[in-house]
């Protein structure tokens, strides 16, 4: 029966081949036999060597691994549209591989006795799923297979720049781009002209061509060494200058081929053919900036491609490829500062790049100047997994009468950024502590007043929002308006002492790590049960510590924990030794973090214990010792005691 | 009444012991068979107002087939102009209307003994209800559960969060990305219902693991 929901699934379905190729009819019909199924985070959907399910699948919303079982491989990852468990259903034969959700996951499972006829029926479609099989055929499990970068995509020759390869994008989640537009000259072109056309189509590289076939290439380097030097006059033709013959290769091309094919030879660009000799006619140029991108393997490059991007979702795949380099960092044993700070700062660049785009689809331009501020871990560049948002907007204080309407032009824009965020994998803060919340979007006068309230009057509550608020680092916006609230807050603080004290009764106020037996100590109940909690009984009361210690001094600009304590230890050398290893166990842990969050794909706040080594179990330990002995510096020189609650 | 008896009950009443269960329900929340419905009405009168379409999905095991769902337009007398901008019905403006009675037992047969699911239950049972009454049938027993109410459970205790009284399914829609292309319209309310249903019990699950009869304390 053909109602909204069959409508809807088949508005989706036909932006996606296969289905793209049948009628309207067709699809409406195929639709109202679909079930729709949901699937949480880490669910089975098939195991290997399970027999096949009377459906294949279509993934509606979130993502799907596929993996090989006994090493627990990754062999592919399946996003919104694409198709997994249909070859084993033609083929007759037990499913080759384990599907599993990768993420919260809506599927569009469809039987295969709808299908079967119109696959049948449709030559399209038909052939869609042989290629699609075919490009598994060769060796489908292999990993030099996983960078497969051409499909069948590439016959339609309209497009300038050409996304390859939808079944094969196994880690590289991000569309793999290569230029399309292949910008040519003929033998004759002068070394001046080749120059001028390069810096207008902004391109590395030019190919020279005869009867549309490849003679030659020129590239950036050549135009250096053999012009710049003075070597040939800028007037000097193409052929001259020229690398001949032209390397060229076929699309049929993985990564690592392309990427061995420019070691061999020293090159930057791969020519790319038709049959992959120099004798038919040149399809694409091939760079090693595509490569990279493809590889993912350079925060320049996935800063460059954030930049290149026009929707929010499109930022949810750079963001998976910034969780493989982080994972490599960590595997290499990259020091933790320096991983934390270019993780932090690709970070930044997708929420700034939200931010952006936002903006741009607001009708009018901001009314006045504004900061967006990360607050929490965020705020202290420490949040390296993706974990809940937590964001706050300034604004500068206007007219009365023009209050109302900056104020919804702010909240309108921070709802807009706020559901980007969560696009792009932010979960939205189950406290509402965002810029959409009215709360915490606010004018700078507003900001101070409200700040002087907690200062003024610290409760449990204010203490509670001065830890999250106080941490705030500008994302986006004028630094000035930051800046003045920053100035503020020490101000009132010097001017409000007792506030620290209850500061410091809040910093004191975290669980213990260990008990009186030095084991430690697990949650009782919930989801969590006998799980270690590490942020609550190992980080914040770190990160609090430091706080505490750092608005004593008034020292504004530092909201990283570990910087704190660097800079505290230069303060105060009498406790150098004790900040030192600090910050040193703060990093510790947050690497901790870090990596139980990677192995479980999640924010890692929980830690099994029986999954770490006696050694990690050691470490972890040496860190509360730190933990304990800050703890009594604090309490001994402020000394909450003394407040009568 | 026994000592014993009155022991339990005051260790029930002390919140020590807890309340027997229904046996039926204490089973996983994947086993049972939920009905997620939403109404269409003239208005929100439960006297005056009528329905004018019921949309259902069968939901069971986090899986929904479209070809089991339940649509069904009434041919009304009642008919109120102003509510003709949320719903989009005009009268008589889809072919297939049918009579109130024929739609009411084409529903009973397809809700069976499942549990029902919707937003803002109350709403949808009574005029059901009301419009069986006037036809001469039985009111609804079945089960019945509130996302309108469930969703609240998710919330985390926090003093610095201002909680609603009432969260709409817009609200819902909005928290869980869910799209929000089929709002009024019936079976579109109802499927916006069940993937929030689904939502809310993966939210509560992560707390704690839970039983079906969880669902109704």
């Amino acid at each position: 029966m053909k109602n909204t929901i069959s409508q809807r699934v088949a508005d989706f379905l036909k932006n996606f081949p296969p289905f793209n190729y049948l009628e309207q009819n067709d699809i409406e019909v195929l639709s109202e036999q679909v079930s729709i199924i949901y699937k949480d985070k880490g669910a089975v959907i098939f195991t290997e060597n399970e027999e096949t399910h009377d459906s294949f699948y279509v993934v509606h919303k979130g993502a799907v691994e596929l993996l090989k079982n006994q090493k627990n491989d990754i062999l592919d990852m399946c996003d919104e549209g694409d198709i997994f468990g249909l070859r084993p259903l033609i083929a007759h034969e037990n499913y080759k591989m384990e599907a599993r959700t990768h993420e919260e996951t809506i599927l569009y499972a469809i039987p295969i006795a709808v299908f079967k006829p119109y696959a049948i029926k449709n030559s399209n479609v038909g052939s869609f799923i042989i290629e699609s099989f075919a490009s598994n055929t060769h060796n489908p499990y292999s990993k030099s297979h996983r960078g497969k970068l051409y499909g069948n995509a590439f016959d339609d020759e309209s497009n300038a720049d050409e996304v390859i390869d939808t079944d094969n994008k196994i880690l590289d989640l991000q569309p793999i781009k290569y230029s399309k537009k292949i910008i040519t000259c003929s033998r004759a072109t002068t070394a001046k002209e080749i120059a001028v056309t390069m810096t207008k189509k902004n391109i590395g590289a030019m190919l020279v061509v005869e009867d549309m076939l490849p003679i030659g290439i020129i590239t950036d380097k050549d135009l250096r060494n053999k012009i710049v030097t003075g070597e040939y006059s800028i007037n000097t033709t193409a052929d001259v200058i020229m690398n001949s013959p032209v390397i060229t290769y076929s699309k049929k091309m993985t990564i690592t081929q392309a990427q061995m094919a420019m070691m061999k030879s020293n090159i930057s660009h791969l020519c790319l053919t038709k049959d992959g000799t120099a004798n038919t006619k040149a399809i694409g140029i091939l760079s090693k900036h595509d490569v990279m991108v493809a590889l993912g393997n350079n925060p320049a490059v996935l800063i460059k491609a954030l930049k290149r991007v026009k929707k929010a979702k499109a930022i949810k795949p750079i963001r998976a490829k910034i969780m493989q380099l982080l994972q490599g960092y960590l595997d290499q044993n990259i020091p933790i500062t320096l991983t934390s700070k270019i993780i932090t700062e690709l970070n930044d660049a997708c929420i700034k790049r939200v931010i952006e785009l936002s903006l741009a689809k607001m009708k009018t331009p901001p009314p006045v100047k504004f900061s967006w501020l990360a607050l929490g871990s965020q705020g202290r560049s420490e949040q390296l997994l993706h974990t809940d948002q937590d964001n706050a907007l300034i604004y500068e204080d206007v007219p009365e009468e023009l209050q109302e309407k900056t104020n919804n032009y702010f909240l309108e824009l921070s709802a807009a950024v706020n559901k980007g965020l969560f696009e792009i994998g932010y979960d939205y803060c189950p406290a509402e502590m965002m810029a959409s919340n009215p709360k915490w979007c606010l004018s700078l006068n507003q900001w101070k007043e409200l700040v002087h309230d907690w200062i003024s009057k610290p409760g449990k509550d204010e203490v509670l929002l001065s830890f999250i608020f106080f941490d705030y680092s500008l994302s986006y916006g004028d630094r000035d308006l930051a800046n003045q609230l920053s100035d503020y807050i020490f101000g009132d603080i010097d001017a409000n002492p007792i506030f620290y004290v209850h500061l410091v009764s809040g910093a004191l106020q975290s669980p213990s790590p260990t008990g009186f037996f030095r084991q430690f100590l697990v949650e009782q109940d919930g989801a969590h049960k006998d799980f270690f909690d590490i942020k609550r009984r190992a980080l914040m009361p770190l990160a609090d510590a430091a706080r505490v210690l750092i608005l004593s001094h008034s020292v504004k600009g530092i909201s990283n924990t570990y910087e704190r304590f660097e800079k505290l230890a230069e303060l105060e050398p009498q406790n150098k030794e004790l900040y030192l290893s600090c910050s040193y166990s703060y990093k510790a842990l947050l690497k901790f973090r870090t990596k139980q969050g990677l192995l479980h794909h999640d924010s890692g706040q929980f830690i099994e214990l029986e999954s770490l080594s006696k050694l990690e179990k050691v470490k972890l330990k040496r860190t509360f010792k730190t933990i304990k002995e800050l703890q009594d510096v604090i309490s001994m020189r402020f000394n909450p005691g003394k407040i009568a609650l | 009444m026994t000592i014993k008896q009155k022991i339990i009950e005051s260790l029930q009443i002390l919140g020590i012991l807890e309340e027997p269960i229904d046996e039926s329900l204490n089973i996983p929340i994947e086993s049972a068979r939920f009905v997620v419905l939403d109404t269409e009405t003239t208005g929100f009168d439960y006297d005056a107002d009528r329905i004018l379409c019921i949309g259902a999905l069968v939901l069971q095991n986090g899986t929904i087939n479209v070809q089991d769902s339940f649509e069904h337009y009434i041919d009304q007398e009642h008919f109120d102009k102003s509510s003709v901008e949320i719903h989009g019905i005009i009268r008589r403006d889809v072919l297939n209307h049918k009579s109130e009675i024929e739609v009411l037992q084409l529903f009973l047969d397809y809700l069976g003994d499942s549990i029902i699911i919707a937003h803002h239950t109350k709403f949808d049972v009574t005029m059901i209800n009301n419009a069986l009454e006037r036809n001469g049938l039985d009111k609804l027993r079945n089960k019945t559960l509130d996302t309108a109410v469930l969703y609240k459970r998710t919330l985390i205790k926090s003093n610095l969060l201002q909680y609603k009284d009432h969260y709409t399914l817009d609200d819902l829609a909005d928290k869980f990305d869910i799209s929000k292309k089929d709002r009024h319209t019936a079976i579109g309310d109802a499927y916006i219902t069940a993937i929030a249903f689904l939502k809310i019990i993966k939210k509560l699950k992560e707390k704690n693991p839970i039983m079906l009869y969880h669902l109704f304390r």
